[in-house]
């Protein structure tokens, strides 16, 4: 992973910081593989699994403008000294905020290479005081069909609101981000705006997006996916080549762009999509098991 | 052939048509007119029957040729973008993933009605060719279940196909049971 300056963001977020430094200082800064550019913004905006928008993979990009997400409150709950419902732009008063390039690998085996911006998950945890029963952060998407015409389908298997979570050392981890923008902007709204999680060890749909809840919790959450099709999606959803998917290899992944006779770009996956700092948050788990 | 034409604007301008994922895109694209076509050449008959055309029965062959062609294509694309040639990915998806498995299947049960679609075989497997050409019934039902088993989410495809091949299937049903009716009525 790298980290460069963030471009100036747009007028609703508060200026951008640079936190090279800090990334740098953790120690963790595996050189990228050659693959690894990134890729361009029209493809990140246009290609996208958000379905409370659609399930077709432009959708999200088409219908998305619908969204309104000012004013945007976020309600904490649980098992923290300082519950409430917060604005966002009380959310990120402070915040340093820094640009993360990160791989995003889809559980239907194709990937990106984002760049983020965004800031630890932990800090934004910790200024709710978290009670040491707490073991897990559960998130909920916004619910409101009237802007959000997927969440009105009577076709659709998914029960919304969307929900995802996390144990609580995974979303301790420095790797774990809040988003609030990518590529030097605020996030689109077909991009989980305006604050997403971003988990980059993981296949992509634990990284909930345009969250409005968030809750710390003693048992493990519910998450979507998992409610949805408990034999393919479980609560870790790690990204783990070895562990196959009925519906997709998971062996190897097709970075996108991909064009037709330009070969395909398939690249191996690798275990934590390549974050192997996070092995030590699964030592001694079956994660045949716990997938 | 609209395909065709997509896809020759994709290599001038890749990203222009089918987005970040071409690939997936086309076999997707692909599979849906197979299945489509496979239900229109199913309603061909059942629409001579309702609207009393027995003509239109003659389009049978040529519009199943074509949902033939399309499947040939569509696995084509899947073996050849997708797998990448590979035989062992091939093979893992075929033992594996219960959609490609199901998908395979249609494929494989449409040969030899494609093969024995010409006039010659009809007159040489003589009443025998009929009942080969049942085979058409579980192939719609193993491409239904690879739609079905390939949705993630999304099942309003799955629901219009559905609904559709039960109401050619029930039309059939229909026929079969009156014409039952109507030998056994006149026996007596």
């Amino acid at each position: 992973m790298h980290v460069i300056g963030a471009a100036g963001l747009a007028s609703s977020v508060p200026a951008a910081a640079l936190h090279a430094a800090w990334m740098d200082s953790k120690g963790f800064a595996p050189a990228p593989p050659s693959e690894d550019t990134v890729t361009p913004r029209g493809y990140a905006t246009s290609f996208n699994n958000f379905y409370e928008f659609g399930t077709d993979k432009n959708d999200p990009a088409e219908l998305g403008s619908r969204l309104t997400t000012e004013p945007w409150n976020v309600e904490v709950a649980g098992l923290v000294g300082k519950p409430g419902t917060y604005g966002i732009e009380d959310l990120l008063a402070g915040v340093d905020l820094e640009e993360r390039i990160y791989r995003l690998r889809c559980v239907e085996a194709w990937s990106m290479v984002i760049p983020w911006i965004g800031f630890p998950l932990k800090m934004l945890l910790e200024r709710f005081n978290p009670l040491g029963s707490a073991k897990y952060v559960a998130f909920t998407t916004l619910y409101r069909p009237e802007e959000m015409p997927g969440q009105r389908s009577y076709f659709s298997s998914i029960k919304y609101p969307y929900v995802e979570g996390l144990r609580l050392d995974e979303a301790y981890h420095p790797l774990a981000i809040m988003a609030v923008g990518m590529y030097g902007q605020v996030l689109p709204n077909q991009n989980g705006a305006p604050l997403r999680l971003v988990v980059p060890w993981k296949y992509g749909f634990k990284s909930i997006k345009s969250i409005v809840r968030i809750e710390l919790t003693e048992t493990r959450p519910r998450t979507t996916w998992n409610l949805t099709a408990s034999n393919e999606y479980g609560f870790y959803a790690n990204v783990n080549p070895t562990v196959h998917h009925p519906r997709w290899s998971q062996g190897s992944e097709r970075r996108l762009p991909s064009s037709l006779f330009n070969g395909n770009r398939k690249i191996s996956t690798r275990m934590y999509n390549g974050y192997d700092e996070v092995a030590g948050l699964y030592a001694g788990m079956n994660l045949r098991l716990n997938y | 052939m609209l395909a065709g034409w997509d896809v020759a604007v994709e290599i001038r301008s890749p990203g222009s048509v089918f987005g970040a994922d071409p690939a997936e895109a086309i076999v997707s694209l692909l599979g849906t007119w197979t299945i489509r076509l496979l239900l229109i050449t199913l309603s061909i008959s059942t629409v001579a029957r309702i609207f009393k055309r027995p003509k239109i029965v003659t389009l049978r062959r040529t519009v199943g040729l074509w949902t033939f062609v399309y499947a040939c294509i569509h696995f084509t694309a899947y073996f050849t973008l997708l797998a990448e040639f590979s035989i062992s990915a091939w093979l893992e998806d075929f033992s594996e993933r219960t959609y490609i498995t199901a998908g395979m299947t249609a494929l494989l049960l449409l040969i030899p009605l494609a093969v024995t679609s010409t006039r010659n075989w009809q007159r040489r497997l003589g009443l025998h060719w009929r009942k080969l050409h049942t085979l058409i019934y579980p192939a719609a039902m193993a491409a239904l279940l690879h739609v079905l088993w390939a949705a993630k989410a999304s099942f309003l495809d799955v629901f219009i196909y559905g609904l559709a091949l039960a109401i050619l299937f029930g039309e059939r049903i229909v026929v079969r049971i009156r014409r039952r009716a109507g030998r056994g009525a006149s026996s007596h």
